[in-house]
């Protein structure tokens, strides 16, 4: 579940700025038109995604989740238990970068500790859940991102950075400190999902090498 | 085990590209009209006589799940709901279909709608596959700009439309009807059932709720046929499925295999063999966390399939293992899922609630070893207190990967008590208080 509100921080208002209402249109085409609610999660993302880009902290104010029900005429209570339900959903303001590290067992057993320790490290963080002095880094531990066959994962905002050590998450961190978003996927020698240093199926098929690491 | 001939996802690490044209090259929505022209009944029949069992870990037969749709609609819409929320630790296989196989996806969400009377199907697709979501999403669009999707989709008489909905994180979001109250806009809280989703579904009306391999390779068995498709595996386990391993294996990957080949020959094969050696192996948990962990000795000789697994007190799951070696703390590897599913507790029924809190605290005193042997029987008293007991299987799954560890490691757990003792001073190897054992909570 996700953390409680600290008022100090809410901003007094929000207003949609034209690109998330080009995407608000878009959304509400997908769900019927007496079903709106449907589209409170696709529009509290859309909301993180406006407050990361204006303000360089990817969160949801209180006031956003207002304007989000009087829009889709819920009960603002109904807006906030979602967006506290969803661990995706950021209720208070966090770094410009969002390390999140998969510690679930998959993870571990490759050596997610050591990318949480290169993690705290890199960023001076101590616990997960605290955001870096200079404001840039969030660290939060997550549940299983879905990529095992690539562990251990970190993830940096939406992309996923697998097969991940110590050293490579200390570069990554000092190319994200920089400025510099590197390539995500895999950081050894493998394409996508398949085994290191080659598949060992799918071999008869013209395979020419794709825009795919 | 499977020949490069019978797979179906021939684009399973993009090696490729995922676009149409590409998709078109390898068979995709190939003259897609003359298997609709076949007619709801023939498709249904087809897929039943396919054996297809569900992919996403109960293994349901898919055929039979499809005709429980009511077969003429009383005016209510019908729905086809896509599970992509793959959250199942261990479980990595149905992101390889949404960011490779966009196409293969999208046409046999068609078929499969079609066969279910359904004009319109969502994708509910995890939060954090969010470049996966945005390439299904690219193809989706592709395929309305090629007429393969909308009124007449793909010249087939058949109006389809098909959605994107993501997730935000909870897993508990993978349970169908969780999913279900989420894609309305709610928590994810699992509805009491009966009414099942072919009865009120999405927005009350008959829905389906199938998981993403499951659905993908309907285009797939429809040209190729039942025959084909049952014929690979073994009678009641058939076709081919989609695994993974993670873990202590030479080389981690996504595959494509039979059922029924041994799960040896599998981590030998796929996995590059167990780090060390396979007389380094610990344990194996066959198919995502849920399932119980199975001791060497079993691993042996088992037969990766439904049945096979199932009678060793285990399951298939989703088919995607979790491969430990001699070095692995096995009771921290399991503890690790005791807080998993604690995080993932959706609150709603009081055993899961409550139990998922104890259970990890309990294991997290295993792990040190900070408890009674007697212990050992009250913890799985608890799991067995919150299996059965709860609206949805996350209680289930909460407590068999704890009994699973019992089962076959419980002299591990015993020794890890008496260390401790003998650590700090303990004389006696039973020590209980007067007042009984300790209770669960510390």
């Amino acid at each position: 579940m996700n953390t409680t509100w600290a008022p100090a921080e809410q901003p007094d208002n929000f207003a949609f700025d034209a690109e998330s209402e080009a995407e608000i249109v878009n959304v509400l085409k997908k769900y019927p038109e007496e079903r709106k609610a449907s589209a409170v999660m696709p529009l509290l993302y859309i909301a993180q995604r406006q407050m990361g880009r204006v303000t360089g902290s990817a969160w949801i104010p209180l006031v956003a989740m207002d304007e989000i029900a009087r829009r889709l005429e819920m009960a603002p209570i109904r807006v906030y238990e979602v967006a506290s339900f969803y661990t995706m959903f950021n209720t208070k303001p966090i770094g410009r970068y969002h390390l999140q590290v998969c510690t679930t067992t998959p993870c571990w057993l490759r050596g997610s500790d050591a990318v949480t320790e290169a993690c705290r490290k890199a960023t001076g963080i101590h616990h997960f859940g605290e955001t870096s002095a200079d404001g840039l880094f969030t660290l939060t531990e997550v549940e299983c991102l879905g990529a095992c066959a690539n562990a251990p994962i970190l993830q940096v905002d939406d992309d996923y950075y697998e097969d991940m050590d110590g050293p490579r998450t200390e570069a990554l961190i000092a190319d994200l400190r920089a400025g510099r978003r590197p390539e995500a996927g895999p950081a050894i020698n493998r394409m996508c999902s398949a085994p290191e240093g080659g598949r060992k199926t799918l071999l008869e098929t013209s395979a020419s090498s794709s825009d795919q690491k | 085990m499977l020949q490069d001939k019978d797979r179906i996802f021939t684009n399973l690490y993009g090696q490729d590209d995922w676009r149409l044209p590409a998709a078109r090259k390898r068979g995709d929505w190939d003259n897609t009209a003359a298997i609709i022209a076949k007619g709801r009944d023939a498709v249904v029949a087809e897929m039943k006589a396919s054996g297809l069992r569900g992919r996403g870990g109960a293994g349901f037969p898919t055929g039979l799940k499809w005709s429980f749709m009511p077969k003429k609609s009383d005016g209510r819409p019908h729905y086809l709901v896509i599970n992509g929320d793959e959250s199942e630790p261990g479980t990595c296989k149905d992101r390889e279909v949404m960011r490779h196989e966009p196409h293969k996806l999208i046409e046999s969400a068609m078929i499969a709608s079609f066969a279910m009377g359904a004009h319109a199907s969502y994708i509910y697709i995890r939060g954090e596959f969010c470049r996966e979501a945005e390439r299904l999403q690219a193809a989706i669009d592709e395929a309305y700009e090629a007429g393969l999707l909308g009124k007449n989709a793909a010249g087939s008489g058949w109006d389809f439309d098909f959605r994107i909905h993501r997730g935000a994180g909870a897993y508990i979001c993978g349970e169908e009807t969780a999913l279900l109250e989420s894609l309305e806009g709610k928590k994810g809280q699992p509805r009491m059932k009966p009414p099942f989703p072919a009865g009120a579904g999405l927005y009350g009306c008959p829905t389906t709720v199938n998981n993403v391999e499951s659905i993908a390779v309907t285009s797939t068995i429809m040209r190729r046929g039942a025959a084909w498709f049952s014929g690979l595996g073994r009678p009641n386990n058939a076709g081919t499925k989609l695994m993974a391993i993670s873990g202590h294996v030479n080389t981690p990957c996504v595959f494509e295999e039979e059922l029924g080949v041994p799960l040896k020959e599998i981590i030998e094969k796929h996995g590059g063999g167990v780090r060390g050696g396979w007389d380094n192996l610990l344990a194996v948990i066959p198919g995502g966390c849920s399932v119980p962990v199975l001791p060497k000795s079993i691993c042996e000789t088992v037969l990766m399939d439904y049945d096979s697994l199932r009678a060793e007190r285990s399951g298939l799951g989703t088919a995607c293992m979790i491969v430990m070696d001699k070095s692995t703390d096995i009771i921290e590897a399991i503890a690790r899922f005791s807080k998993f599913f604690k995080h993932e507790s959706c609150g709603q029924c009081t055993p899961c609630r409550e139990g998922t809190g104890w259970m990890m605290r309990m294991m997290n005193r295993m792990v040190q070893g900070k408890a009674e042997i007697e212990e050992i029987d009250l913890l799985e008293q608890v799991t067995k207190q919150v299996e059965g007991h709860t609206i949805c299987a996350l209680g289930d799954a909460a407590a068999w990967p704890i009994q699973g560890l019992i089962r076959h490691f419980r002299p591990e757990m015993e020794a890890r008590i008496r260390q401790y003792k003998a650590a700090h001073g303990g004389t006696g190897l039973v020590q209980v208080p007067v007042g009984g054992v300790p209770v669960a909570a510390e």
